[in-house]
């Protein structure tokens, strides 16, 4: 049993749903009690879909249970087929419905309806929702695809062409990444045969063989596919993910590789004279946090360090599938890699290493409203306001420019930050107003440190209650108290934890300003 | 006169006085609605000393946090023991590991005076006695602690029957209250603020002593006997009006405080069992009726004449579509209603314009065809509903905004027509 609060991943059945509802006339027919159809807003409301996903649920009840579950199910996948006329069908079971064993492959093919059946597994007692997308992709492949779309392969002296594997319903900035992907792929003289799931419609899916290789842009999703697909298909696959000036200039490398030829130039991106100019000096050394989607998390850590500057203080992901990226990552910056689906556990990890800045997930911007720590979203999961209107992919070129901009939009302009610094009792323009350009107001430092206080204590964790790293002893002087309050507010939390932990490795009980400035000394970087 | 006599006076549409019983269409398909675990957003805020923890699997989880819409990050009184496979294997194991879960969160949370087990789909399915598991962690426990449990599972529960079935456990272990004097219980959650607006209205009329369920401290529960009457404030309580006329209770039949004249029908079920002289009843809610009405009046404008359509949701359906149709002007094309519990309806179901048509159960795919024949004027829908609804040009009202906006009482009549006029307004302005 593990106790949760929020969870970062739905479960497998979701995942299903991404990929049904990302596709073109296919139905996912869904064995699953009453209350489950909840899912259906997460993509009405969140991805402010405008039709209902592809789905029908058999929505049993208790009193079913002692009759004919079985026979509710293939009167489902009848009524559903003639309602909607898809091409094809995915069958499955919700975590109830796994537990009463009615077999809906089974029940599915009996029905005779003429059009594809693609059974899924999906064990909810030990898989998540990642898992269910990356499977339903890959059983829809298996299930549809046809090996005599080889044939129509460009030759070796045709223009080449690729399928873009992973996009989803849902995903995070998948809609507009489709769109930056195949102009950047264009480009450099790449045809796109076909994007799937989104988008792809069955027909689609039988003439995946008819592309020269394949371009996995989302990991969790696609990488399964891609290799059944090199297998099966002698398709090979580029897997970089074009995130960053440098990540988009090794996809492109990469393929030039795979294709053994040379390759138009991709279009430049702002971010490298953006990161030059001089206004952006004061982003060199901050300390960045980073979680999220694995693959995502560890493209996003290499764009913070070497293309922003920031210095990276953690990297971690909460999908295990992933973690090898992230350990990799995780080294390469000289940190520690977290990698847990238990979001207290980040919260515990942001709260000790207080960073200046969070690229995160949703829950990450909670954590970081709480501890006065400023967040740009930058994985899944995430709310309504961060699947935005306007274009803004997160790969390639524009992508680039998109994450510059999102990087720096929570943070403290230079300038500000100077006088910020010098004027620090002005009672108008002081750092507890958070940046001037942000409108909605910050929550104080000292607030968000007394509300983490206390809650954290209060909250449950499966974790032991942490032995604090401080001694017990230790009380801030009155004097030294005041003085802290004038060290900015984004290192402020910083600070504290470095007086205390000195504080208690030299045997001071009190901390004064003149061990508040030791410590400042001793732990210059 | 009373008010009551008045507002029958008022040129509201009749009521189906000749026996033209609204029709009723019974319908088995699928269910476009949330289970009764959703029920844990509100309570688990209402009651302060409560802990709400679901033993079920990630679908729990992750529905809890999407139905809220926004995620709660201020303390969540609630959490989910997600069953992995090895509790699969063995209830005894389960058992343990609830156990184990238990401590752990009590030993954590020293705030907690109620805890509730709250049964899911998979823990009904696989039979764990979440009832043997209470007794056995409330012996434990007490009296720091006492652990109840009820069951929130899709398979027995839509929606707003998790708090009836919390509120049952509630009542349930309630003490036993042997004196006759009488006592008012108001049976449902209620914001705070409806709450301390009902407490005021009762003190002018001298009817007291009055209790809520829930009310804020869950551990302080009024005892329950003979003396006891109860006004619901909700239409879903089913269960715990079993529970509470089992333990000698006696309910006040009462249409629901929706609007000015359910919210005047409402008090006036009290008033008369408290035997309150007619004028101070007409004296104490003559104001608070005004200000309702007058709120009333301009919603009025922009509704009278307008078409509804309800999905099955809450059960708040039939009682909202009185409302709608006797103080607003609104006709009723179809009020859908996840049960249609009869014994708790009959005041308002006799309200109703005659031959109303209303539906009990679910086919979702029939329901929708039916809607969009019928192209109402507004559509009261679930969130997975309503933006595809929308986007066929349809206007719709989401139906979870009436279980999380006070909307009962005087003061908030203006507040619940608001919700179904601003859908109007903004479709009207938007020229885009």
């Amino acid at each position: 049993m593990q106790l949760a609060v929020w969870t970062y991943e739905g479960p497998p059945h979701v995942g299903a749903m991404r990929i049904a509802t990302a596709m073109k006339k296919v139905h996912f027919i869904l064995h699953a009690p009453q209350g489950d159809t909840y899912a259906d807003l997460l993509f009405t409301m969140i991805e402010r879909r405008n039709a209902r996903p592809p789905v029908t649920y058999t929505t049993f009840e208790a009193r079913d249970l002692g009759s004919d579950t079985a026979e509710i199910y293939k009167r489902a996948v009848i009524d559903a087929v003639e309602r909607f006329s898809p091409d094809a069908i995915i069958v499955g079971a919700s975590c109830t419905a796994e537990l009463i064993q009615d077999d809906p492959g089974g029940l599915a093919r009996a029905a005779g309806i003429g059009i594809p059946v693609i059974p899924v597994e999906l064990p909810s007692y030990t898989r998540k929702e990642h898992w269910g997308a990356s499977e339903t992709f890959y059983q829809v492949v298996r299930h549809l695809a046809d090996k005599a779309s080889i044939a129509d392969r460009p030759g070796p002296d045709g223009r080449s062409s690729c399928n873009i594997l992973g996009p989803s319903a849902l995903g995070f900035r998948h809609r507009d990444d489709v769109v930056e992907l195949t102009r950047l792929l264009r480009d450099i003289g790449v045809d796109i045969n076909v994007v799937a799931p989104l988008g792809a419609g069955v027909d689609d899916i039988r003439r995946l063989g008819a592309a020269t290789f394949n371009v996995v842009l989302y990991p969790e999703l696609g990488e399964t596919t891609a290799r059944w697909l090199e297998r099966e298909y002698g398709q090979p696959f580029v897997a970089t993910p074009p995130i960053g000036v440098a990540g988009t200039r090794q996809f492109v490398e990469d393929i030039a590789k795979l294709l053994d030829r040379p390759l138009a130039a991709a279009a430049a991106s702002n971010l490298p004279w953006w990161s030059r100019s001089i206004d952006s000096n004061y982003l060199t050394g901050k300390r960045v946090f980073v979680f999220g989607e694995g693959a995502k998390a560890a493209a996003i850590a290499s764009v913070a360090a070497d293309e922003l500057a920031f210095d990276v203080v953690g990297v971690g992901c909460y999908n295990r599938e992933m973690a090898r990226q992230v350990r990799t990552a995780a080294q390469k910056h000289g940190v520690e890699p977290l990698i847990t689906d238990d979001y207290l556990e980040v919260e515990a990890a942001i709260a000790e290493l207080q960073p200046e800045l969070i690229l995160g997930t949703q829950m990450e911007r909670h954590i970081g409203k709480r501890l006065g720590i400023p967040c740009a979203v930058i994985s899944a999961p995430a709310h309504v306001q961060d699947y935005p209107a306007r274009y803004s992919p997160h790969v390639g070129p524009e992508g680039a420019n998109v994450l510059f901009d999102a990087f720096i939009h929570p943070l403290v302009m230079g300038l500000e930050e100077h006088l910020l610094a010098m004027f620090r009792e002005d009672f108008e323009f002081n750092d507890e107003a958070g940046p001037s350009h942000v409108s909605h107001g910050r929550v104080s430092v000292a607030q968000g440190q007394e509300t983490a206080a206390q809650s954290m204590p209060a909250e449950i964790s499966l974790t032991e209650p942490e032995t604090h790293a401080t001694a017990p002893g230790e009380t801030w002087s009155v004097d030294a108290e005041k003085e802290l309050r004038k060290i900015p507010f984004f290192v402020r939390g910083k600070a504290r934890r470095n007086a205390e932990q000195f504080a208690a490795d030299h045997g001071h009980s009190t901390i004064t300003v003149d061990v508040l400035y030791e410590a400042k000394a001793h732990y210059a970087r | 006169m009373t008010t009551l006599e008045l507002e029958r006076g008022c040129a509201t549409p009749p009521a189906a006085t000749d026996g033209a019983e609204p029709t009723i269409l019974r319908e088995r398909g699928q269910r476009e609605v949330f289970c009764g675990l959703t029920g844990i957003v509100w309570l688990h805020r209402k009651m302060q000393d409560a802990f709400f923890l679901i033993v079920g699997s990630r679908t729990c989880a992750h529905l809890m946090q999407s139905a809220a819409g926004v995620m709660i990050f201020a303390e969540p009184r609630f959490a989910t023991a997600i069953l992995e496979e090895r509790d699969l294997a063995g209830l005894a194991d389960a058992n343990e590991e609830l156990d184990r879960v238990v401590d752990r969160l009590l030993a954590r949370r020293n705030d907690i005076k109620v805890l509730f087990l709250v049964g899911s789909c998979p823990s009904e399915v696989i039979k764990l006695d979440l009832s043997r598991a209470a007794e056995r962690l409330s012996t434990r426990h007490m009296p720091t602690v006492r652990v109840l449990n009820y069951s929130g599972s899709g398979i027995e529960t839509t929606f707003t029957q998790g708090e009836d079935a919390c509120l049952s456990a509630l009542a349930g272990a309630a003490p036993t209250s042997t004196t006759k004097d009488a006592s008012l219980l108001v049976v449902g959650a209620v914001a705070d603020v409806v709450e301390d607006q009902f407490r005021r209205l009762f003190s002018d009329l001298g009817v007291g002593p009055v209790d809520f369920l829930p009310s804020r401290k869950a551990a302080e529960v009024a005892g329950i006997g003979p003396g006891t009457r109860y006004l619901l404030a909700q239409p879903y309580l089913r269960d715990v009006a079993g529970v509470l006329d089992e333990r000698g209770a006696q309910r006040l039949p009462a249409p629901f405080p929706f609007g000015a004249e359910g919210t005047t029908a409402w008090l006036k079920a009290a008033a008369d069992a408290w035997n309150v002289d007619p004028a101070r009843f007409d004296d104490v809610v003559a104001g608070p009726h005004a200000r309702a009405t007058k709120a009333l009046a301009s919603r009025r404008a922009l509704l009278d004449g307008k078409r509804a359509f309800f999905f099955p949701d809450s059960q708040l359906e039939i009682p909202i579509a009185r409302f709608l149709s006797r103080e607003l002007g609104v006709s009723l094309i179809e009020v859908g209603t996840p049960y249609l519990h009869r014994a708790h309806l009959e005041e308002e179901l006799r309200m109703l314009p005659a031959g109303a048509k209303l539906s009990e159960g679910q086919d979702v795919d029939l329901q929708l065809e039916r809607c969009r024949a019928a192209r109402p004027d507004i559509t009261v829908c679930g969130l997975g509903l309503a933006n595809p609804l929308e986007a066929e040009g349809l206007t719709t009202k989401w139906s979870i905004e009436l279980v999380f906006t006070p909307i009962q009482g005087y003061e908030q009549a203006g507040d619940l027509a608001e919700l179904f006029t601003r859908p109007i307004v903004r479709r009207e302005r938007l020229a885009v």
